[in-house]
């Protein structure tokens, strides 16, 4: 990881209770430093009743660190990791809203669609949707491109992100095992066995 | 798991109660050891307060005059006995009421659990009166908190709360319940208390290594030293941390939270750290090798300036917390985890030993100290009454046996400083949040958790003022605290900066007081005013026999500053005497 002291783009993913409030817990530990938010995705993760925050945010190693820290004490959160953009594979989707008309009547756009990797996902006589996923200059390219041509909508959504290192989820927690003491054992050993423990 | 499926076949099912959101809340509470809550009633609380009507004999509620006075008071409470506070309060300005409580206690580390209604559930979100968002006002404020809408829901909140609030390094739990809940009639299980909580994990793991680590930084160094905070007192571990320093002969320095954890009086102990600490600690964390921080957060009261902190030092730093290793200052050797656990692992594997020399080096600054400022404060010859002296006469007569809560300024500082404590959990002042008002309230629960003993609150003019209105409170409830005024006639510590820092432009810290002693006779509790030396001793002697509460007014030197003293962006060896 490179220096703990230049500021870089991390993505902090966060193992939490599907409970009330517990966005906002997380929330205000970034906004009491005033750090901004880029990106965030909050969403049920392989496991029942257990959520996945994937929170994007640009700052110095040693910050996040802090952060995951302060983040990871909160009752009903059970793990967080931060990573680097070298460490992760991400994904971001975004649709576009384009008149039916100009992709009927421009092959231009037609090519430019495909060239971007773009999938129709609705058609409609007046209106058709694209879907495209990809890095943020991706999906930043296409509305560019579509621009000229009556783009009438355009959303996207959070970065989602995987750990490249993904066999290594036990690896990586052997490292985290290192510097935070066997959270591990514990974590593992109640996740699927819900009725054993409190839940609300 | 045959064995589970064959008990869950032939379980019979739970009897079950009838009762009512309150009644199960009570029930609870009288569970998990309540004897005391400090609240305020009503509206969006009112069917919890019916339900007390008829627990007046096992539960004691004394109300406050303010809700922020029942969060101090709760907070009193825990500090002297150990145990969670509780609290009561209504939804909207009685639950706001709550916030600079909470947000001392959390900076504290002060279990507490504080209950406060709320309207009715369907009315949620549509502006209702005395409706505020209280779980949003207080989620920076509390280590967890939860609203409750349904009755069936009370008992298990309830449990969790009373667990999250106790456990690893604990703090303020908030729990809102809607008023159709404390209404509501369920089936009610009995109480069951809670002791895991799958997401959360109150003690970290023992790492065996880091323990070794430590005993080996610690068994080879020349100069080491000890800082230790309130993690001590909270684990407990206030004999297993007297075995660790005695065994290892190392000075140790406390913050001003973990005062008591060792006595005053212990050879080893060398003083207080930080920006009115002690000369000596403070200047040899900058000279030391080997620094090993137990139950402390590197608070920037303690540390000054940090990139000149203890820079030549091996930091070994024991807590409870994760969150707070490397938040402040750098571990070379964090040693996570209870250090009620972690002490006996550490001392099983250091070397006995004495550091004389090391020591000698300590007791040489005291000297120093001693002579250039203490002498004078403690002892003055002449001129007007100081501060000093008042604790040190209040020493003499209590014998370091008495519990001095103190409120926040220039006289906690020198309450802190000088106060003699023979034993733990006799100190209760607001460390973290600086809280001026907490003084008073917090004698009130002081008192209430350590009812055989002495409980002395040490108050300014201005901080009394604040909450002055729990006067009251001591009145009604017969609540034997001895109210000491340390009066100088400003806010003491913001004009001692003005004085220092901004070129004696004392802008807006001249503050007139009422007659303290006609105040307290107004609310029937008997006091007495000293502006002469002469009279000190016979005023202290005469507050400490009044049978019952008294007030006590000192009138004492206008404008003498707390030395010693790190300037704000100085480093710990910069303290200046004058």
């Amino acid at each position: 990881m490179s220096n703990s002291t230049e500021q870089q783009e991390f993505t902090i993913t966060v193992y939490t209770e599907n409970q009330i409030g517990i966005l906002n817990r997380i929330a205000i530990i970034f906004s009491r430093r005033k750090i901004n938010i880029e990106s965030l995705n909050v969403s049920p993760s392989e496991i029942e009743h257990i959520h996945r925050f994937n929170i994007l945010i640009t700052e110095t190693e040693e910050v996040v660190r802090k952060l995951a820290r302060q983040i990871e004490k909160q009752v009903e959160v059970l793990k967080v990791y931060y990573n680097t953009n070298e460490d992760i594979i991400w994904q971001e989707l975004a649709l576009y809203k384009v008149p039916t008309e100009t992709i009927v009547e421009k092959v231009v756009v037609e090519r430019l669609l495909r060239e971007n990797g773009a999938r129709a996902v609705v058609i409609r006589k007046d209106y058709t949707v694209f879907e495209t996923t990809g890095h943020r200059q991706e999906t930043d390219n296409l509305i560019k491109v579509l621009q000229p041509y009556g783009l009438i909508e355009f959303v996207r959504s959070a970065r989602v992100a995987i750990i490249k290192d993904s066999e290594g989820f036990n690896s990586k927690l052997r490292e985290f095992e290192r510097m935070e003491p066997g959270q591990e054992v514990i974590e593992n050993e109640f996740l699927d066995q819900p009725k054993n423990v409190f839940t609300m | 798991m045959d064995t589970q499926e064959e008990a869950l076949a032939v379980a019979e099912p739970k009897q079950t109660t009838r009762v009512s959101g309150s009644v199960a809340l009570l029930e609870g509470l009288i569970a998990e050891g309540t004897e005391t809550i400090f609240g305020y009633p009503g509206g969006a609380i009112m069917p919890i307060y019916d339900a007390i009507y008829d627990y007046k004999e096992k539960l004691n509620h004394i109300l406050v005059r303010h809700e922020q006075g029942a969060t101090h008071a709760a907070q009193g409470f825990a500090r002297t006995s150990g145990k969670v506070g509780v609290v009561f309060a209504t939804s909207g300005p009685g639950a706001t009421n709550l916030v600079t409580g909470l947000a001392d206690a959390q900076i504290d580390s002060t279990p507490l659990v504080c209950i406060t209604g709320q309207v009715f559930a369907h009315l949620l979100g549509t502006d209702a009166f005395q409706e505020t968002d209280v779980i949003n006002i207080t989620t920076p404020v509390t280590k967890w908190n939860y609203q409750v809408t349904d009755a069936n829901e009370i008992p298990a909140a309830l449990a969790k709360a009373f667990y999250i609030a106790r456990s690893g390094r604990p703090g303020p739990v908030l729990i809102d319940i809607t008023k159709n809940a404390q209404i509501q009639l369920f089936d009610y299980e009995g109480y069951e208390p809670c002791n895991h909580i799958r997401s959360y994990r109150p003690k970290p793991i023992v790492r065996k290594t880091y323990i070794e680590q430590a005993a080996a930084l610690i068994n080879e160094a020349k100069k080491p030293f000890i800082l230790f905070g309130q993690g001590v007192l909270l684990g407990n571990a206030e004999q297993e941390f007297k075995a660790f320093v005695e065994k290892s002969g190392i000075p140790a320095a406390w913050t001003i939270l973990g005062a008591g954890a060792i006595p005053t009086d212990h050879p080893l102990n060398v003083g207080m750290l930080g920006m009115h600490g002690n000369y000596g600690p403070n200047v040899q964390t900058n000279s030391c090798d080997v620094l090993i921080a137990i139950g402390m957060r590197f608070d920037d009261r303690v540390t000054g300036r940090l990139d000149k902190y203890a820079t030549q030092a091996k930091v070994i730093h024991l807590d409870i917390d994760p969150a707070e290793i490397d938040k402040n200052v750098k571990a070379d050797v964090p040693v996570w985890g209870d250090c009620k656990e972690t002490l006996p692992l550490l001392t099983n594997l250091i070397n006995e030993k004495t550091h004389d020399s090391w020591l000698a080096e300590f007791k040489a600054f005291e000297k120093i100290e001693e002579e250039e400022l203490i002498r004078h404060e403690l002892e003055p010859a002449s001129g007007e009454i100081t501060m000093g002296e008042v604790i040190n006469q209040l020493n003499i007569l209590t014998k370091g046996e008495a519990v001095i809560v103190s409120d926040v300024g220039q006289h906690q500082m020198v309450a802190c400083r000088y106060g003699k404590l023979n034993t733990t959990r006799l100190s209760v002042t607001s460390g973290g949040l600086g809280t001026m008002g907490f003084g008073l309230p917090a004698a009130i629960g002081a008192k209430i958790g350590a009812p055989h003993r002495q409980v002395i609150a040490v108050i300014g003019d201005g901080g009394f003022q604040m909450t002055l209105q729990e006067l009251g409170t001591i009145m009604q409830f017969g609540v034997n605290v001895k109210i000491l005024i340390l009066n100088n006639q400003f806010l003491g510590m913001v004009r001692q900066w003005q004085q220092l820092f901004n070129d004696k432009r004392y802008s807006f810290v001249d503050i007139t007081s009422p007659d303290f002693v006609k105040l307290a006779e107004s609310y029937y509790i008997s006091g007495q005013k000293v502006t002469a030396r002469e009279t000190l001793v016979q005023a202290l002697e005469t507050m400490l026999n009044h049978d019952g509460s008294y007030l006590l007014e000192v009138m004492v030197s206008k404008e003498h500053n707390v030395f010693p003293m790190v300037p704000q962006g100085c480093s710990v060896s910069e303290i200046r005497l004058k």
